[in-house]
């Protein structure tokens, strides 16, 4: 049995969401130099290039890639033979997202009764954490700082099985294509197939985490990425829906077995400030 | 800060309508000077406002309006990341707001059929801001002030002074949408 300090854990989120804030990843700027490169239409191009010149910015003068610093999403794979010590697990990640929405000057938008009065909790808990337990005595921790353009642009559809994989393909292109402008493109655009329908969703969230551009190792599944993104980026809209030929930087799919009677399948669009770290402790 | 397309034409705030006239779907512009930032909630207020009877607390006649909810600034600065948000929430509110004078909105993404013919109508225009380079407008923002509903924090009602802030024409007053127009240029194949 390992022993882990819960305040390790509080200042491992804190770090991991600032430095996600304000440093936009390698993987993401090679995909937006390629974007850059590729693009055929002016307009777009220029917003490609100031995107880069934001990440410069930001981490030469302390700015936050964008203001919207995002609801905290957190991951958690906890070895079953780890024991967290000297407070609970979920209490030590919450006060990690708390001190570095605090201490990074990130702003604060999570608000409570979501129904009705719609007020801000002030410290931009609570994050939504998803934990598994894994085998080892490792405790691995994935903090994404989703932003709510895009997360405001997320499907689910429970297809009948006789749409099949065509049925797949346009559902993903028609919500990209509807989303249009709005979830700030370049976007990485994940993909959940099967489960149940919170499986799903949560598939199309964690198709998110992989590096840009990586392909699924499963070649079926990645031949399936590679025709949704030619689809996609047939659409035209282009860098924040100026025209253009890159609407998507990736799309990633993740796949799970699912009902004889259903083929559940999940969007979640993510801009191109992508902003997630991952560390095992 | 560079540009790599076309040179940007450099237009003062508030717009005057013989400027306002002359901007088209895909112009590449910088302005100086007055802008006022609203997001949600202030917006919701300011509805509220007129429903009652009751006078918006800042005179926005002639003024453009930015979405925008910033983080917080670093002691000594202005303000933190000022990226666009999302126009189309404000959808409900805009039309009226360009009512009682509304010149320009800035912000990122769609807009409503009834924005856009009230765009048209009140010889007004929506402009777009880069979404995620909350960091580089940051930079061109010279002056900031809260001028009502402070208890909104980020989404209060903020007066700021601007210099050199990049944006592009989206809606023209002559009915132009440079998102159709783009997508329409670019696009290989009809929809799913």
């Amino acid at each position: 049995m390992r022993e882990i300090e819960a305040k390790v854990v509080t200042e491992t989120v804190s770090a991991l969401i600032q430095d996600a804030c304000y440093h936009l990843a390698d993987d993401v700027i090679t995909a937006l130099r390629r974007a850059e490169e590729r693009e055929e239409s002016p307009a777009a191009r220029n917003v490609l290039a100031r995107l880069l010149e934001n990440a410069d910015a930001a981490a030469r003068d302390a700015i936050p890639l964008c203001q919207d610093t995002g609801m905290a999403v957190v991951f958690l794979e906890l070895g079953q033979d780890v024991h967290i010590v000297g407070g609970d697990l979920y209490g030590a990640v919450q006060e990690g997202v708390r001190r570095a929405y605090a201490e990074g000057y990130l702003r604060k938008s999570v608000v409570n009764r979501p129904f009705s009065a719609r007020i801000n909790t002030q410290d931009n808990t609570p994050a939504v954490i998803h934990a598994a337990i894994v085998p080892g005595e490792k405790l691995k921790i994935t903090a994404l700082a989703k932003g709510f353009g895009s997360e405001n642009m997320s499907r689910l559809a429970m297809l009948p099985p006789a749409k099949g994989r065509a049925g797949v393909v346009d559902f993903v292109v028609r919500c990209v294509d509807e989303a249009g402008a709005n979830p700030c493109p370049p976007v990485i655009v994940g993909v959940g197939i099967g489960g149940t329908a919170e499986k799903c969703l949560l598939l199309a969230k964690e198709a998110l985490l992989r590096k840009v551009g990586d392909p699924h190792p499963d070649s079926e599944i990645a031949a399936l990425e590679t025709e949704m993104l030619k689809r996609v980026n047939d659409l035209g809209i282009g860098a924040m829906g100026y025209g253009g030929r890159i609407t998507a930087l990736a799309v990633h799919c993740e796949v799970f077995p699912t009902h004889i009677a259903s083929l559940p399948v999940a969007v979640n669009l993510q801009c191109h400030s992508v902003r997630h770290r991952e560390t095992v402790l | 800060m560079k540009t790599n397309s076309k040179i940007a034409r450099r237009v003062k705030l508030p717009l005057s309508d013989d400027v306002l006239e002359t901007l088209h779907a895909g112009d590449e512009i910088l302005l100086t000077g007055i802008m006022y930032v609203g997001r949600d909630a202030a917006h919701k207020r300011m509805m509220e406002a007129l429903q009652a009877g009751e006078p918006l607390p800042v005179d926005l006649r002639g003024q453009v309006i930015y979405f925008m909810g910033p983080t917080p600034a670093r002691p000594g600065k202005a303000i933190g990341a000022a990226g666009p948000t999302s126009s189309y929430r404000m959808d409900a509110y805009s039309p009226r707001l360009m009512a009682e004078g509304l010149k320009g909105m800035i912000g990122k993404g769609m807009r409503s059929r009834d924005v856009k013919e009230a765009i048209k109508k009140y010889r007004a225009v929506y402009l777009g801001a880069i979404g995620g380079a909350g960091a580089l407008i940051s930079g061109c923002i010279k002056k900031v002030e809260v001028v009502a509903y402070e208890d909104l924090g980020a989404e209060a009602l903020r007066r700021m002074e601007v210099q050199d802030f990049p944006a592009t024409v989206i809606n023209d007053m002559h009915g132009c949408d440079l998102y159709e127009e783009g997508k329409a240029r670019f696009r290989i194949a009809g929809p799913a």
